[in-house]
């Protein structure tokens, strides 16, 4: 890996402010980093803030009742020139995006122009961002549905998103976001609408778009296992916070806060013996403190004590690259790993 | 013995057409000819994807769709040929909980007065204090307090939510409970709360389930048989551990390899079989095998023009492809299987 990441996102939080309500914190102080043609995931459970810390990389927030603040540094071409993509002026930013970043959305139909063709809104970005025209950008479009496995693309261009398919419909998405080699994609929750074996072909599709075009993948989900295959680096927030982060194989080999422990615990394994019990983590998200009080965990952690409440827990790291905010951690070994020695694959 | 038996059955919802004079062009096969059984006391599980009928062929069994054809077995009453009046005073040896929680409970009644409908539309209970006193045991059953009564739906959470709906099923001490994904819509250290709760109430009541979800990994958790659904017909049957460790149908090898499992090991180990294209339309199904068009170890002429009937190939297991031997001992080789790494 490069001394520096493509993307290096320090301390972001952002607040939703509202007259006469209670602010709203729904990203506290997120610290991550990208490199260069790697996959990195975001993983937690509605009301994290993983995808708000989407929606903020990409300049999507709303412009009103939002206040943003941190540093999110992105290297425009992978060269050494760093911009800020949280400060960025809206017209810069306006031209990194769909060029340099990409987002791929949950739903892909709401995503979208449900009235426009959807050869129209992949030319429209080749237009746009790669200068082409006429029949040069209808054939490069066709190109590209035909890159993410679209049958027939050429008759497909003139069709509209009802007469696709979910999962033809992600993948005319997944095509207008590479269709000018970002070199960042960001997808939130792109399998989630989608059923499993077709879930299966467009995490198949990402894996091959990142090895053969080097885009960086920031993987945004809920779903524990879909990370497992394909992130190089994982972050599981909790509460607005990375809880814990780790490359893949240490995650789950050793899952180190009670949090990351605990949903492993909780997810029944389609390999695992049918008897083997399932451990839920007690309460609900909206049992959470605020992070200045203490850990935003400990209502609902197995591990709690006192001094869990004494301000906010720092993030420690115990073995390198393995990052967690916790003063108990969990020193176990992940539910269903027998042997340390068994487990001895090295990391991609 | 079997609580529940169900007898080719057929779900059929016409397509109509026209300005003026509704005229039927063509059927939507949602249900086409399924045949399972039920042991009581244990959970049975439907998987399949969407628009494969797992859904509708739950509410069919209560009647809550119409039925074309088939007969539904219960306690030895046959339910799809019931007059309507009896069929709803059977209602209530058969109960459903939902998905979604919030869409299933009317917002403007409070918990009593929602757990309390049943009772009264099925006249359980003499009078309002006996009725109480049921609804304060199902309540207490799946772990609500006392205080909730007085509460409307959307001051729960939705894992509390899932309980209410629970708690509505239990009300009534019925013998079968059709779960219709009852954890897609929670959070995952949510869905092991109610997961566990569904199967202590079963150990302690003696409940039989018929679990219906997308999740294969959370069917084969609960469920002691599980039956595999593609595009209105079961294609598989089998245990729960056979299914993961022996699957025989290439629809489930294929489902099997494309659960993502939460181990970057395994992952890493893992052949995947990725099938080609989309779910055909169950208004225009395949001829021969439903399964063909996706098929990876698909057999020319046979597969295209002749449906495999569902046969039995072990114990409690059975399977509806014509070449589940010969794909098992490998003499035919697939197409799109992705290795490891």
């Amino acid at each position: 890996m490069p001394a520096r990441p493509l993307l290096a996102v320090h301390d972001l939080a952002v607040t939703f402010t509202q007259r006469r309500r209670r602010d709203v914190r729904a990203v506290d102080g997120i610290s991550f980093s990208l490199g260069e043609g790697s996959v990195v995931g975001l993983v937690g459970e509605s009301g994290c803030g993983k995808s708000v810390t989407s929606l903020a990389l990409m300049g999507l927030l709303p412009p009103r009742g939002v206040q943003v603040s941190g540093r999110a540094l992105f290297r425009p071409g992978g060269g050494d020139a760093e911009v800020d993509l949280l400060s960025l002026p809206t017209r810069r930013m306006r031209d990194l995006r769909g060029r340099e970043l990409a987002m791929v959305f949950q739903d892909p139909l709401s995503s979208l122009n449900p009235v426009v063709p959807i050869g129209r809104q992949v030319t429209e970005i080749l237009v746009r961002h790669r200068g082409l025209k006429g029949a040069a950008a209808r054939s490069a479009a066709a190109e590209l549905l035909e890159r993410v496995g679209i049958p027939d693309p050429r008759r497909r261009l003139s069709e509209y998103p009802h007469e696709l398919s979910g999962g033809m419909r992600q993948r005319a998405l997944i095509a207008m976001a590479v269709a000018c080699r970002p070199r960042l994609m960001i997808a939130d929750e792109p399998t989630t609408a989608l059923d499993v074996t077709i879930q299966a072909q467009i995490l198949e599709l990402l894996k091959e778009l990142v090895t053969e075009e080097g885009t960086a993948l920031l993987m945004i989900t809920h779903d524990l296992g879909v990370v497992a295959g394909l992130c190089d680096e994982i972050n599981v927030l909790y509460a607005g916070r990375v809880v814990e982060g780790a490359p893949r194989h240490d995650l789950f080999r050793a899952p180190t806060h009670p949090y990351t422990s605990g949903l492993l615990r909780s997810i029944p394994r389609l390999d695992a013996p049918r008897d083997e019990p399932l451990t839920p983590i007690r309460g609900t998200v909206n049992d959470a403190i605020e992070w200045a009080d203490g850990c935003a965990f400990a209502p609902r952690c197995d591990n709690y004590a006192e001094d869990c409440l004494g301000g906010p827990p720092d993030m420690r790291e115990e073995r390198t690259g393995h990052r967690f905010r916790c003063v108990h951690p969990v020193h176990g070994r992940a539910p269903g790993v027998p042997e340390p020695t068994a487990t001895q694959g090295g990391d991609r | 013995m079997s609580l529940l038996e169900i007898k080719d059955l057929k779900v059929h919802f016409p397509i109509k057409s026209g300005v003026l004079v509704d005229r039927t062009v063509g059927h939507v096969y949602a249900v086409d000819g399924v045949s399972l059984d039920i042991e009581a006391g244990t959970t049975y599980g439907l998987v399949g994807e969407s628009g494969c009928g797992k859904t509708t062929l739950g509410r069919a069994v209560l009647r809550l769709v119409p039925v074309t054809g088939g007969e539904v077995w219960i306690n030895g009453v046959d339910l799809a040929h019931l007059p309507e009046e009896e069929m709803r005073r059977s209602r209530r040896q058969a109960q459903m909980v939902f998905q979604d929680p919030l869409g299933s409970l009317d917002p403007r009644q409070n918990i009593e007065s929602l757990l309390m409908e049943g009772l009264e539309v099925h006249g359980v209970g003499a009078g309002r204090s006996e009725r109480r006193r049921y609804v304060l045991d199902a309540l207490d059953a799946v772990g609500l307090p006392e205080r909730a009564l007085n509460r409307y739906p959307h001051e729960f959470s939705g894992g509390q939510r899932q309980r209410i709906g629970i708690a509505r099923a239990l009300v009534l001490e019925p013998d079968l409970i059709i779960c219709d994904e009852p954890v897609s819509a929670l959070d995952v250290s949510i869905q092991a709360q109610v997961l566990n709760l569904l199967e202590e109430l079963q150990r302690e009541r003696g409940l039989t389930y018929l679990m219906i979800a997308h999740d294969l990994a959370v069917v084969r958790h609960v469920s002691d048989a599980v039956g595999v659904m593609y595009l209105g017909a079961l294609v598989e049957e089998a245990g729960s551990d056979a299914l993961y460790t022996d699957p025989r149908h290439p629809y489930t090898r294929a489902l099997v390899s494309a659960v993502p499992v939460p181990d970057p090991v395994v992952e890493d180990a893992r052949e995947r079989i990725l099938l080609q294209g989309d779910l055909p339309s169950p208004a225009d199904p395949p001829t021969g095998c439903r399964f063909h068009t996706r098929c990876p170890w698909r057999q020319e002429e046979r597969c295209d023009t002749e449906r495999p009937e569902l046969r039995p190939v072990g114990e409690g297991h059975r399977v509806a492809c014509h070449y589940a031997e010969e794909i098992a001992a490998g003499e035919i080789a697939p197409r799109g299987v992705v290795g490891p790494g």
